[in-house]
């Protein structure tokens, strides 16, 4: 009896142990959301107001409303270059995955290992090529560069994680497809997309996500026009005065669409980050 | 004599046809990744400053023995490994003890895990800045805050990022980083054989000897691809440490210097040779990630 109590409270702790790291690793976006509402003076006391009264200033200024730039055109280059690679994926990957799983190639695994090389070749080991290339032929400052250069960097990822999906349809389905008649085209909407889908959509969520976060080619490739989300929100802070809601506020607001997306992918995340390696 | 070879001529058709839907792919990968490497590897050899472009020359090797034996860069190979390293083994302890928390059942588990994921999934630029201004600032963080509000008036109020900039960096990352191994890990541990746990508790094993000699093994895999897939990410990383201290402070890790070389030096033969550099260290560490992925995927294919 005593046994079976001891079990029953370690098991108690151990779910409130639980509970207390995911509020902890949660605190400071919680946080950042609870500053994002107070006033300027408010978010910049010590010790913190926690109960000072909310306001939208925080948004308000983040949106231009105090004169500074507004963040529409950087949010707007952020959608186009992340929502049209994501399509250039698709487009590419969908039939190279098709190819390595359902009709296997010879030698499928070095063509899926050659990908995922590409995906460890640091940014860095080109970036000065394409720099130079798109001053001389003019791409500086131009979103559809970013366009390219994301495709590329999503495309490994996403033929390994289509790749492992498509596997999943099983090859008996399709063959009796085949022997009804049916042709390639009727086999991939009516047998291979229903089955496959879930995991098309959330390799596209995931692209998406890198796409929206990446910093390090849009700081160097674009200025003014092109400027992506996360350029404008590290050219946003001032020496001057405070600025603490306002940035707290603006990160909310960048990083909204990954949050949305990241939460409908969850499911299909690990194996999508890990390639396809863990189920 | 034709009809012999109609079958050979269809049969490579055939094959062509398999490989057809490849092609784009392949082609596009090779454009835009291996083109620009091929342009940095001949830059290396040059002495090249974007400024006196009239000065440009080929310099075999000198690149490299400059990025060598600068103290600036060898200072940021160094950064690059601590960074790393330290990073890696703390986000994957941590994600461990958070994945064993989550392999249970208990009340509001799904609640939980959402909660834990949230730092993944925040841009990384967004989370520099968190760090930077809500939680480290000296004046008015909320780190000092919370000392305040325990210690009083007279309560430390440390300068988080100037007093131990390195460890700083790594914080906010660990902070990132460790969702993502929980998620890698907690998949490793359902994926162990309930039976085989069952039958060693019906034998009298305690639930650490279950978690020594059954569960670690079995996550050795699992631990190792954590460990491969954040090197490859944290080693390249640039958004932390540009937003958080602009490589100031002994932060400047490779990707940042290569950056900075290129971007405010213009000395595009030394930013190149330390780009090769660092491909030759990804090369190392991705030698052993594709290894442990191709074993884990033989392994899940001989599963299925």
């Amino acid at each position: 009896m005593s046994d079976v109590r001891a079990k029953g409270a370690k098991s108690a702790g151990l779910g409130l142990a639980a509970w207390l790291a995911g509020i902890l690793f949660f605190l400071p976006i919680a946080w950042m959301t609870l500053t994002s509402f107070h006033s300027e003076e408010d978010a910049a006391t010590n010790p913190p107001s926690l109960a000072a009264s909310l306001t939208l200033d925080g948004y308000r200024e983040f949106f231009g409303a105090g004169g500074g730039a507004s963040p529409w055109p950087s949010l707007v280059n952020s959608t186009v270059a992340s929502l049209v690679s994501t399509l250039c994926v698709l487009v590419l990957a969908l039939p190279a995955a098709y190819a390595l799983s359902i009709r296997p190639v010879r030698k499928w695994t070095d063509v899926l290992f050659f990908f995922l090389s590409t995906k460890m070749l640091p940014v860095v080991a080109g970036l000065l090529p394409l720099y130079l290339f798109a001053r001389n032929t003019g791409l500086l400052d131009n979103i559809w560069l970013l366009v390219i250069l994301y495709t590329s960097m999503n495309l490994p990822i996403a033929v390994w994680m289509m790749q492992s999906f498509l596997a999943e349809v099983p090859k008996a389905v399709i063959e009796a497809a085949q022997i009804d008649g049916a042709r390639l085209p009727t086999v991939l909407a009516r047998v291979v997309a229903p089955i496959a889908l879930p995991g098309i959509a959330a390799t596209s969520l995931i692209c998406f996500i890198f796409s929206w976060n990446e910093l390090l080619f849009a700081r160097v490739l674009t200025g003014v026009v092109a400027q992506t989300a996360p350029v404008f929100l590290t050219g946003f802070i001032t020496s001057q005065g405070l600025f603490l809601a306002k940035v707290c506020a603006a990160s909310l607001v960048i990083s909204l669409p990954v949050l949305a997306a990241g939460f409908a992918a969850q499911d299909k995340l690990v194996q999508g980050l890990s390639l396809g390696a863990v189920k | 004599m034709p009809a012999a070879k109609a079958p050979a001529t269809s049969g490579r058709l055939r094959a062509w046809a398999t490989r057809a839907p490849l092609l784009p792919a392949l082609i596009f990968m090779i454009t835009v990744t291996q083109l620009p490497f091929m342009a940095t590897l001949a830059i290396s050899f040059f002495d090249w400053n974007a400024l006196y472009p009239d000065a440009r020359r080929f310099t075999w090797f000198a690149n490299y023995s400059e990025v060598l034996t600068d103290p600036d860069l060898r200072a940021s190979v160094l950064t690059t490994i601590l960074l790393t390293a330290s990073v890696v083994l703390t986000s994957l302890v941590l994600g461990l003890v958070l994945a064993l928390l989550l392999d249970r059942r208990f009340k509001g588990r799904g609640i939980v895990r959402t909660l834990l994921i949230a730092p993944f999934l925040l841009v990384p630029v967004a989370a520099a800045l968190l760090w930077k201004h809500v939680l480290y600032n000296p004046e008015y963080g909320l780190f000092n805050g919370l000392l305040h509000w325990i210690g009083g008036d007279g309560a430390a109020q440390p300068d988080w990022i100037s007093n131990a900039p390195l460890p700083a960096v790594a914080a906010s990352l660990v902070w990132q980083w460790t969702p993502f191994m929980m998620l890698i890990l907690l998949a490793g541990l359902q994926s162990r054989d309930p039976q085989l746990i069952e039958a060693a508790r019906m034998d009298g094993a305690g639930d650490w000897q279950v978690f020594r000699h059954l569960t670690l093994p079995h996550l050795r895999r699992y631990l190792e691809l954590g460990a491969l897939l954040g090197s490859i990410y944290i080693v390249q990383n640039f958004d932390a440490v540009f937003t958080l201290t602009s490589g100031g402070l002994g932060t400047a890790n490779l990707p940042y210097t290569v950056y900075q070389s290129f971007y405010q030096a213009h000395e595009n033969g030394l930013a190149s040779a330390a780009g090769v550099l660092v491909v030759i260290g990804s090369l190392v560490i991705a030698t052993f990630a594709l290894r442990v992925v191709s074993s884990l995927f033989r392994e899940e294919g001989s599963r299925a």
